[in-house]
């Protein structure tokens, strides 16, 4: 089994499979945009509806009233606690992952209105290091909890990862209880979280806070799984059902509460943020 | 590498002494731990070692949770079943008499045969598994029960029907539930703490590690395919992410080092078994006298610090 495990996740210096398409080419349809169609459309196919993956940054705008965001915790950044080094040293991806993405993790956090309603938000990027979660993110997930309980306002997550950063060892598995003890503390001061998973959300994030929303919604054709159709097969050699792990599979099996378009997924959070806030007003 | 870690330990002490925030008796606790790992930093394990305890964790002999519950526990009842779907045999959980107290104990159990080992697939739970973990969970805080873990996974299963039942939020929810339990949690890892699957049923109050089991973000196999591109560059990925117990105890993510008979705990595990009973015994003394919120907000603050960052 252990010779057999897929390695086409991370490619480096190997020329693109032919065929291989533009970012901006629709991977459903094949209709082609432009990045100023695309944006106008909040990044969703205007043809079939296929959702692409949003920015933090882009998502923030989405969501947040003009001008309201205010970003937390920015400056912070990951160590190497293990001085880990496989084909290239830790450091050196990280630092190309700030250069390509512009940040400096893969979590923004801050606070913000939607529709006038105050939330904190915690928003990954998964073009930094495939949104995966070390030090960093678990520490400003952690962060965005205490903020939103000190100001008493419910916390929106939106989430977009491939797990764990085994770069960080054992010390990222330890962001799973960190972040849980964190929405649990949330909780405990009496506000809510509501969590959107998009695509992907799985492995470590969704086994951790991600499953923790009082109110769970993911956007359509997202996969949401703790191990990936890839793994999955080869592991088991299992016949896999056609939506495996995906938002509309997991909705039918109970462990999503909606499936949210992005156009609608504002009006959606800020009925929720009103029904959760004070008087229900 | 160690003076890597040497210096950012002696930095974090200098920092803590000079600290007046902290309550008196935590604040010196923290430093007793820090100089300890200090000591241990000499010794740190090479490549080569830590490989062996790769090997000793997943050793075809080495006893597994019932091995020790036999030895170390009277008057134990073994219950079944989540109360919802299914009884998940790779988790074992009951009650039973420790040292003269009743506690809650749940873990993972490998099979010895290849039917035992197909019946308990292997020791790789399903989201029935840890629904059943949670069920005994809430038993243990009904009742006043400490409760007790025994960690050896490689994973949390993934297949269809795991994904299908949930296994994501089942891990989840299992972790969420023991950040509310007012009773005592001892966790120690005693075979393979595997990822996910392993974190499930570990946040704990005090989580210990046998001298030879590993504890990791994903199993080396894992880590060599995706980031060597081969699975059989284990060895490599093992040494980079340093699964081992003293590195475990370096980085603070467990409390102490359980020792192990002389050549592993499958070579004598009547004594491993002596062993790892008077660590338990020796952190549910400690625990016991802690109030309930107490216990459960330190133990809280204790995983929300885990993390190193600048």
């Amino acid at each position: 089994m252990s010779s057999r495990i897929d390695v086409s996740i991370e490619h480096r210096n190997v020329p693109e499979p032919p065929g291989k398409k533009h970012p901006n080419t629709c991977p459903a349809c094949d209709s082609h945009y432009r990045d100023d169609e695309l944006e106008a459309a909040l990044w969703v196919c205007p043809h079939c509806g296929h959702h692409f993956t949003m920015r933090a940054r882009t998502r923030i705008a989405s969501l947040a009233d003009e001008g309201s965001f205010s970003e937390e915790a920015a400056d912070l950044r990951s160590e190497d606690p293990l001085d880990f080094f496989d084909l290239r040293p830790y450091t050196e991806r990280l630092a190309e992952a700030e250069m390509k993405t512009g940040l400096g993790e893969a979590m923004v956090i801050g606070q913000a209105a939607i529709d006038g309603n105050g939330c904190e938000l915690a928003v990954m990027d998964f073009s930094f290091m495939g949104g995966s979660m070390g030090s960093v993110v678990g520490e400003k997930f952690s962060r965005a909890c205490d903020s939103a309980a000190q100001r008493g306002v419910p916390l929106v997550s939106i989430t977009a990862s491939g797990g764990a950063r085994m770069q960080e060892g054992i010390l990222s598995l330890m962001q799973l209880p960190k972040t849980v003890c964190a929405v649990e503390d949330l909780h405990d001061a009496g506000q809510p979280m509501i969590s959107v998973m998009t695509h992907p959300t799985t492995a470590g994030v969704l086994a951790s806070f991600a499953s923790l929303g009082d109110v769970i919604v993911a956007e359509p054709g997202a996969l949401l799984a703790f191990t990936g159709p890839r793994v999955v097969q080869q592991t088991t050699r299992e016949k896999l059902p056609e939506d495996f792990g995906l938002a509309e599979q997991n909705l039918r099996f109970g462990h999503i509460d909606a499936i949210v378009p992005r156009p609608e997924l504002r009006a959606y959070v800020t009925r929720l943020l009103r029904l959760f806030g004070p008087n229900g007003d | 590498m160690a003076t890597d870690h040497e210096l950012r330990l002696r930095e974090r002490l200098t920092r803590l002494r000079g600290l007046n925030l902290l309550g008196g008796t935590r604040l010196s606790a923290e430093l007793e731990k820090l100089q300890r790992q200090l000591e241990r930093i000499q010794a740190a394990p090479t490549d080569e070692e830590i490989w062996r305890s790769v090997e000793l964790a997943r050793h075809q002999d080495r006893p597994y949770t019932l091995d020790y519950v036999e030895r170390l526990f009277e008057d134990w009842v073994e219950l079944h079943g989540d109360r919802g779907r299914a009884d998940d045999a790779a988790v074992v959980v009951g009650i039973g008499r420790f040292e003269g107290r009743t506690v809650a104990l749940i873990g993972n159990q490998k099979g010895r045969d290849i039917k035992e080992r197909t019946k308990r697939n292997f020791g790789m739970a399903y989201p029935e598994g840890y629904r059943k973990a949670m069920r005994l969970m809430e038993l243990a805080e009904r009742h006043g029960f400490p409760l007790l873990s025994l960690v050896d996974i490689p994973g949390a299963y993934p297949g269809v029907a795991a994904e299908q039942h949930g296994q994501g939020g089942a891990i989840a929810r299992s972790q969420a539930l023991m950040s509310r339990l007012g009773v005592p949690i001892v966790t120690c890892v005693i075979g393979e703490g595997g990822s996910g699957g392993a974190i499930a049923t570990a946040l704990a109050d005090r989580v210990l590690m046998q001298a030879n089991s590993i504890y990791t973000v994903i199993s080396p196999e894992g880590c060599a395919a995706i980031l060597w591109r081969d699975a059989a560059e284990a060895k490599k990925a093992a040494a980079a992410f340093k699964p081992d117990a003293v590195h475990c105890l370096e980085l603070g993510v467990i409390d102490s080092i359980v020792p192990e008979p002389e050549g592993g705990a499958h070579t004598n595990p009547d004594e491993a078994a002596r062993l790892l009973g008077e660590a338990l015994r020796d952190a549910l003394d400690e625990l016991e006298p802690i109030p309930a919120d107490e216990l459960k907000r330190t133990r809280r603050a204790k995983f929300r610090s885990l993390g190193v960052y600048a």
